[in-house]
């Protein structure tokens, strides 16, 4: 997923001087390799609402008991997560289990703040290509990952029967479908297509299931997804909205009425089952052709170990990242979370017990990484990736200019 | 410092001292001086102190740091190799910087335009006492009380294209034939964006000015109005040249303030649509916080601190000539 509940805005100048402050107050460190037997461990995440926060609150607590450790949770929200681990990496203060948002985990293991798993008689074997490649920087697996999630298509039930409508399958039967549910004040379907990290998320499935690839973003089968959302907003199947719609955003207008489909995933179930009179359900995301394979994006947090200097605490710290990713841990926060366990001997027993999971499961067999092929390069694709869709959208240029465009920066 | 120098001179001239009581008492006066002097610079330490670690030394670091590959590693490694010029070159040489230098611009020139006009029309509208003018005076800084995220996100809501009040009352209106795309439209983004950033900018305007207007003698324009002038005349003959200074001072601070906004852009639009948005502050909050690009950032923002160290130095001359006036 990206980034839940992250505002950019929450990120501000203040956070970069309080940055740059920290840099220079940073001179003293920890350094020398001890071992300790350590009875407190540091953890920082940013599950900072509910119901994520209290689950793992659970989890980490079980997890240290068996360990024989206390746990000193500390949360941040989503936006600081990322400077604050910066700070802490330069002033060598950072904890000894450590959460990121898996397209970061590469970006951060640059750094060589981080421990490779492998260190520790830890392997992420058995788990989806996917979520190991997002893991993996330099050929070293360096975080463990529980639970993933993608996106797929949300349809509101009355409303497509209705219209006599079935959900569709492929695009063309997307932009009919949108068409024909399409009638006042509500639109056929909602996507996010913000400037921001967000929009290229949700643009993902559709780029990736046509063939398109983030190293030439100038290609036609890149054009060709992107012509798909032009053609849903010109249309009016879709509102010119969807510039400024975070997915919570587009979630409201499901739930409003307000849109007959969405583009959505699984994290949105609990509010949406909140929800008077909303009758849903989900399919995959439609594919360009019948019969083709939706290759869509993995979204989830990993769990990696930085570099302490104390082997004591980093041995402990590894314990508590292979008790989070046991079995009847990834099957539990799949159930609480509407999240998917990563490793795929759990698929089937799974879905078995979480039936609504299915469509997001099967979907997670053919997903993949952000940063599987351009690593620590990813950030600067998906900034073209998303200013493209939005100049695209707005009329701006043509999918085909818009993509030259973004892609020769 | 003058005054101790006078009343030491004119000790040592007085005729009633004895040649040996001035001699002791010339170098004991030149101590206490020396004194004083050190307690002056005692005082000053902290404030310089201040200034050069949470001033002098973040903006100096940024300067190098624009000079550097400065990338997520150098955070943990502390190593960023020199690469000269290469970071400014990028990031003027890019697609969006002409654009986001023109936003800058258009931002600044329509948000300061704005917010002094109608600060100051306040401002002169409440220079009358009128019953609750106290109170609506206060009520009028709220927009400044508000967190900018606050504020970003109900204004996100009053201009939502399908769903905002602004739309819901124009098409009441029947004011608009299609409801306008407020943050959506590369045309229109822009100019939503000032005025969201105007609504903010009022209340400093209007303090600031109304200060300005309360040091205005009132006989001024009772003489003014014996000659007839009343109106818009005493106005543009008394309140504006008397207000001039404090005008000057406004300006100058409104254009440094506005120039680096930030949140509020981030929190209606994030830059777009397509980048319409995009500013020098929110491209170089982008290049570092969201592409970890710090070098280029801070190139950017090293480019956004001289534009406002020239205007810095138009509020030193300006403060001046306040002071004076």
């Amino acid at each position: 997923m990206a980034r839940r509940g992250a505002g950019l805005a929450g990120r501000t100048w203040a956070t970069a001087t309080a940055l740059i402050l920290t840099m220079g107050l940073a001179a003293c460190g920890g350094g020398g390799s001890s071992a300790t037997n350590a009875s407190s461990l540091r953890v920082l995440d940013y599950y900072n609402i509910e119901p994520d926060k209290s689950i793992y609150a659970q989890m980490l607590d079980a997890c240290g008991q068996q360990n024989g450790v206390k746990i000193e949770r500390e949360i941040v929200p989503g936006a600081n997560l990322i400077a604050k681990v910066l700070q802490q990496a330069s002033s060598r203060t950072l904890p000894d289990v450590l959460m990121l948002d898996n397209p970061d985990l590469q970006q951060i293991a640059a750094t060589g703040a981080l421990a490779p798993v492998s260190d520790f008689g830890l392997s992420a074997d058995g788990y989806a290509e996917g979520v190991v490649n997002a893991s993996t920087y330099q050929g070293k697996v360096f975080g463990l990952q529980p639970a993933t999630n993608t996106v797929g298509l949300f349809y509101n039930e009355d409303m497509l029967a209705k219209a006599g409508v079935t959900p569709p399958r492929t695009w063309d039967e997307l932009k009919a479908a949108a068409a024909k549910l399409t009638s006042g004040s509500r639109y056929g379907v909602a996507f996010s297509a913000p400037a921001n990290y967000e929009g290229t998320w949700q643009f993902l499935p559709f780029m990736w299931s046509n063939g398109g690839d983030e190293k030439n973003l100038a290609s036609p089968e890149v054009a060709q997804a992107l012509q798909l959302w032009v053609d849903l907003v010109k249309s009016g199947s879709a509102s010119k909205s969807v510039l400024n719609w975070t997915q919570a955003d587009v979630r409201e207008q499901f739930q409003a009425g307000n849109a007959a489909m969405m583009v959505n995933g699984p994290w949105q179930f609990p509010v949406l089952a909140k929800t008077a009179n909303l009758k849903y359900a989900v399919v995959p995301i439609p594919a360009p052709r019948a019969g083709a394979t939706v290759v869509a994006p993995l979204g989830g947090e990993t769990w990696t170990i930085p570099r302490t200097g104390d082997a004591g605490r980093q041995a402990k710290a590894a314990k508590i990242v292979e008790c989070l990713n046991s079995d009847a841990n990834q099957l539990s926060l799949g159930k609480k979370r509407t999240t998917v366990p990563t490793k795929t001997a759990l698929r089937e027993r799974f879905v078995a017990e979480v039936p609504e999971m299915k469509v997001f499961t099967d979907a997670l067999q053919t997903a993949r990484a952000r940063t599987g092929e351009l690593g620590a390069d990813w950030p600067k694709a998906a900034t073209k990736i998303y200013t493209a869709v939005q100049t695209a959208l707005t009329g701006g240029a043509t999918p085909e200019q818009a993509l030259r465009q973004a892609q020769n920066g | 410092m003058a005054d101790t120098h006078g009343r030491g001179g004119v000790t040592t001239y007085r005729p009633s001292n004895g040649a040996a009581r001035a001699a002791t008492s010339v170098p004991a006066r030149w101590s206490a001086r020396r004194r004083e002097r050190l307690l002056q610079l005692a005082f000053l330490v902290p404030a310089v102190a201040y200034l050069l670690a949470f001033f002098g030394y973040p903006v100096a670091q940024n300067v190098v740091m624009a000079f550097q590959h400065y990338t997520t590693a150098t955070f943990y490694t502390g190593e960023a190799p020199w690469i000269g010029l290469d970071n400014y070159a990028a990031v003027v040489g890019s697609a969006v910087f002409s654009k986001a230098l023109l936003n800058t611009a258009l931002f600044t020139l329509g948000s300061i335009a704005g917010q002094f006009v109608i600060g100051l029309a306040i401002a002169v509208f409440f220079r009358r006492q009128f019953p609750l003018s106290r109170v609506l005076r206060s009520l009028l800084l709220l927009p400044w009380l508000v967190p900018l995220i606050v504020s970003g996100a109900v204004w996100r809501w009053i201009l939502d294209q399908d769903n905002g009040v602004l739309n819901r009352f124009l098409g009441a209106l029947h004011l608009v034939a299609d409801r306008p795309g407020w943050l959506t439209s590369t045309s229109l983004a822009l100019i939503a964006v000032i005025a969201v950033n105007i609504w903010i900018g009022i209340p400093f305007n209007m303090t600031i000015l109304y200060g300005g207007l309360q040091d205005i003698p009132e006989e001024l324009y009772e003489a003014a109005a014996m000659d007839g002038a009343t109106g818009w005349r005493a106005f543009r003959y008394v309140t504006w040249p008397l207000l001039r200074p404090v005008v000057n001072v406004v300006l100058v601070l409104g254009v440094v303030y506005t120039i680096k906004v930030l949140d509020i852009i981030l929190g209606l639009t994030g830059g777009g649509p397509a980048n319409a948005t995009q500013t020098i502050a929110t491209q170089s909050y982008q290049l570092s916080f969201q592409q970890f690009d710090f070098g280029q950032g801070a190139a950017l923002g090293n480019i956004l601190i001289v534009i406002s160290l020239v205007f810095a130095l138009f509020y030193l001359r300006a403060s001046r000539g306040a002071v004076r006036g």
